[in-house]
């Protein structure tokens, strides 16, 4: 084949292969983004039984299940991060979790109370790291009128933004129990004053 | 002979009487309703809070809880209360620490932690409602030194 000839088979074939890759791109991200929302609701994180018997009968007793205001916070609200980048980071972390459904190291609850400890830490650590990101989605310093707390509460918090600090420095175990010897074992990782 | 018919016709005439005595001083809590019916709903009662805590009724009254206590848990394995009324906590949350007599065991001996025996903070120290007792009592304390 002689090079004129190739490019005039490349000048036939150009616009139908753009449009058809652009058809395919939209079907693949289309695809893959719906896949990415599947997997980002409650009802998906307890079609686990792990998570169905320990923390989700946790959860429900807490205000973040029902309160008086009527807004519920559900798993991937503070356990999935909303920025695109970070959502995607946690997404391929998460197929290690999927290596421990097959193996089996939490599929009772006793093993998830022997785990409990280093469950808990891995999402303190995590929340340390990226500052309470999951939290202020909703509880914003900026947004927090101090004069409407509790006076003891009031103070704290003014203390926490003067010093920097970062909700689940203190708000630990509010919604899912905390493990037996939690606060010794958070204070030495540095994550509890 | 005698004795036989009064106590007989004293057995009758109980018989005779006990349903009616039975109807009228027997009744459940619920009141006299029907099983299917709804019982009188009593307005819920908010957990009362004090500035600087309850005042005590008698020397060793165990404290009151001045707040509410809905969102604290206790487990074998949890404790929330801890969490601000601890030896570690209490100073930096500013909440009354949990007192000496509740790290000895029942030999008298020292511990480092809380005894397990005083773990169930709220099997003495409960919250409060403005509720009025059911009940009337004349109790007083003895004056307070």
């Amino acid at each position: 084949m002689t090079s004129l000839q190739m490019e005039k088979m490349a000048g036939i074939a150009r616009l139908p292969l753009l449009i058809a890759g652009i058809v395919v791109g939209i079907l693949l991200w289309g695809s893959f983004n719906w896949a990415l929302e599947m997997t980002n609701t409650e009802k998906f994180c307890i079609s686990c039984h792990e998570m169905e018997e320990n923390v989700y009968q946790e959860y429900q007793e807490t205000g973040h299940f029902s309160n008086r205001t009527g807004v519920r916070a559900t798993c991937p609200d503070c356990h999935v991060p909303r920025e695109w980048i970070h959502k995607v980071v946690r997404k391929i972390r998460a197929t290690n979790e999927l290596y421990h459904k097959l193996v089996g190291t939490i599929d009772t609850p006793e093993k998830f109370e022997a785990n409990r400890l280093e469950l808990a830490m891995h999402v303190w650590k995590t929340m340390k790291e990226t500052d309470s990101r999951e939290c202020r989605n909703c509880h914003d310093f900026d947004s927090m009128d101090l004069e409407k707390q509790e006076p003891r509460a009031a103070d704290r918090h003014e203390e926490a933004m003067d010093e920097g600090k970062t909700c689940i420095d203190c708000h630990k175990g509010i919604t899912h129990h905390l493990p037996e010897g939690w606060e010794e074992a958070a204070r030495a990782a540095g994550l509890q004053d | 002979m005698k004795n036989t018919i009064f106590t007989t016709t004293a057995t009758v005439f109980m018989l005779l009487l006990l349903p009616g005595t039975l109807a009228a001083g027997v009744e459940s809590l619920r009141g006299p309703l029907p099983l299917d019916a709804p019982a009188k709903i009593f307005p819920a009662k908010k957990q009362q809070k004090a500035e600087g805590g309850f005042e005590r009724g008698w020397k060793q009254q165990p404290p009151q809880i001045p707040h509410e206590i809905d969102k604290d848990r206790i487990s074998l394995r949890e404790n929330t209360c801890l969490k601000c009324h601890s030896k570690e906590n209490h100073e930096k949350e500013k909440a009354p620490e949990v007192g000496e007599s509740h790290y000895v065991d029942r030999t008298g001996k020292k511990l480092t932690k809380i005894s397990q025996r005083r773990w169930f903070c709220n099997q003495c120290h409960v919250p409060q409602v403005d509720a009025q007792p059911l009940v009337g009592t004349t109790f007083e304390p003895l004056p307070q030194k």
